[in-house]
């Protein structure tokens, strides 16, 4: 337990250093760090498959996306524009709303029952296979259909329209 | 898991580290044989006879050198991106199997520091980690030839990774297991992998020549456009850890090759010589080691023999060609398997 609240205590830290770092790049490597604290999270949970999935697919790919667009667009603090006050004040009152609700919501909450898994092994490849083959079948199947629409959907964005260029 | 068990483990991590260095080492001496063999030229041959102390004398130099880090630079990246590609490095082999068990007086040793149901995975995500290093240290060099050599790493990994993802999913539809140590243990007597998945063996080869930033794929490091690609600013032994790193994963996936697709410590006749199990066991270990050094070799052999790519040639190879042909690989795998069933 005082592991997870270790990590908890890191990921916190990360996050808040993600929006409070100046520079972009160092943000996006706090994000990494962010990322790699939840994959510890998963493996104490051991959620083994879900941790590596997590490993390889937003530190190893997303991010790295990220960090490439960050390093070709060259942020620098001259060429970003300064916001008007209006458009600060507008984000205060957007982000304070938002608290609200979500103290609101947490507060409405119980205190949690903690669940207790029927298997505990239930992060291992084979039993998360199973259980998403067979009871989450057609979830698993729309959530796919989802991921390819959305591959569709930036392919044709990222074609250039015929029409207009020729 | 009692105190025997974890310090055996701790001595075969060390073991296996020491291993990788000392192969990495003698890597960059063997690639200057090979390459002075091919060209026709005698090679290193001062230090020591035939020039087998040459590693150590270019180690020492390494460490002597001046430490520059440029002025402009971030300088706690500076030093993490070097860092970041040698740990990547080293953290790969935990996985692979070596061998099988060894039975010394009553205690079992098993030659693999730690058999995770994810193996697999495991080095698919160390890969995926391996470009950072390249990134943070090309990005903090503030050299723009330095970012374009880490700009070009970071697409080539990402581009070459799907293919090598797409060939290891029909790879794990034969074998029907994540881990390493299953999967060399089913290949015993010639069920090789390579025998059942040809093509898929191909792609991955391929894939593993981009990752490791070999040539032909050695886009950013090219001399002829970047002068040094993202190590440019790097001097001393900073310098060292990049250029050892390319050779410990050169090791690295050549063991990752060797147990996926050709058998890992398997070798023919293994169980009808007669001999004891400790002795067969020791033999597979030789056996893995041939089989890494062969393809060690064949890194050396292509890199001497074929040219850089171009830029957009990398490119339509990896998402025009590679990937197509390996979602094509999995349809037929599957198609096979149904069959057969």
């Amino acid at each position: 337990m005082s592991i997870f609240y270790f990590i908890a205590f890191l990921t916190i830290l990360f996050a808040v250093l993600v929006i409070s770092a100046k520079n972009p790049v160092h943000s996006i490597l706090y994000l990494v760090l962010t990322f790699f604290t939840f994959t510890i999270q998963y493996i104490l949970l051991n959620a083994q498959f879900l941790a590596i999935v997590n490993f390889i697919v937003y530190m190893g790919a997303i991010l790295v996306l990220f960090l490439y667009t960050l390093m070709l667009i060259n942020l620098n603090k001259d060429s970003e524009p300064m916001k008007t006050n209006l458009v600060k004040i507008a984000a205060v009152l957007g982000g304070g709303c938002l608290m609200v609700v979500l103290v609101g919501a947490l507060k409405a909450l119980g205190v949690s029952q903690p669940v207790v898994l029927k298997n505990p092994d239930l992060g291992l490849v084979k039993n998360l296979g199973k259980v998403l083959f067979n009871e989450f079948l057609l979830p698993f199947e729309v959530s796919s259909l989802l991921l390819l629409s959305a591959m569709v959907g930036a392919v044709l964005l990222a074609t250039k329209d015929k029409k207009t260029t020729a | 898991m009692g105190t025997t068990d974890i310090i055996v483990k701790l001595i075969l991590i060390v073991v296996i580290f020491l291993i990788s260095l000392v192969i990495a080492m003698y890597s960059t001496y063997a690639e200057r044989k090979i390459a002075a063999f091919f060209q026709d030229r005698l090679g290193p041959s001062r230090a020591g006879p035939f020039g087998i102390l040459q590693p150590v004398a270019d180690g020492t130099k390494m460490f002597l050198k001046e430490e520059i880090i440029p002025a402009n630079s971030s300088k706690f990246l500076f030093i993490v991106g070097p860092s970041l590609a040698i740990m990547t490095a080293c953290i790969g082999s935990a996985v692979i199997p070596w061998g099988q068990t060894l039975q010394i007086g009553t205690y079992v040793l098993d030659l693999q520091v730690t058999d995770i149901n994810v193996g697999i995975l495991y080095i698919f995500g160390v890969v995926s980690l391996g470009v950072y290093g390249v990134m943070i240290g090309g990005w903090a060099s503030n050299n723009k030839y330095s970012l374009l050599g880490a700009i070009r790493a970071a697409s080539q990994n990402i581009s070459y990774e799907i293919a090598m993802g797409l060939s290891i999913i029909a790879l794990l539809m034969t074998t029907g297991t994540l881990s390493l140590k299953e999967i060399a243990a089913q290949q015993h007597g010639w069920h090789w992998n390579v025998v059942y998945q040809p093509l898929g063996f191909l792609i991955f080869i391929i894939c593993a020549f981009a990752e490791t930033n070999r040539s032909p794929f050695d886009l950013p490091e090219c001399e002829t456009e970047l002068v040094g690609g993202y190590h440019t600013e790097y001097s001393s032994m900073k310098l060292g850890f990049y250029l050892f790193a390319e050779y410990i994963n050169m090791f690295i996936s050549s063991a990752v090759m060797a147990t996926l697709y050709f058998g890992g410590y398997n070798f023919p006749f293994m169980h009808s010589l007669g001999l004891s199990s400790n002795w067969v066991t020791i033999l597979g270990v030789i056996a893995l080691f041939a089989k890494i050094f062969f393809f060690i070799f064949f890194f050396m052999w292509v890199r001497w023999t074929i040219p850089r790519f171009r830029y957009d040639q990398l490119m339509d190879l990896g998402w025009k060609t590679l990937i197509p042909l390996a979602i094509a690989n999995i349809v037929l795998t599957g198609i096979v398997m149904t069959l057969l069933k």
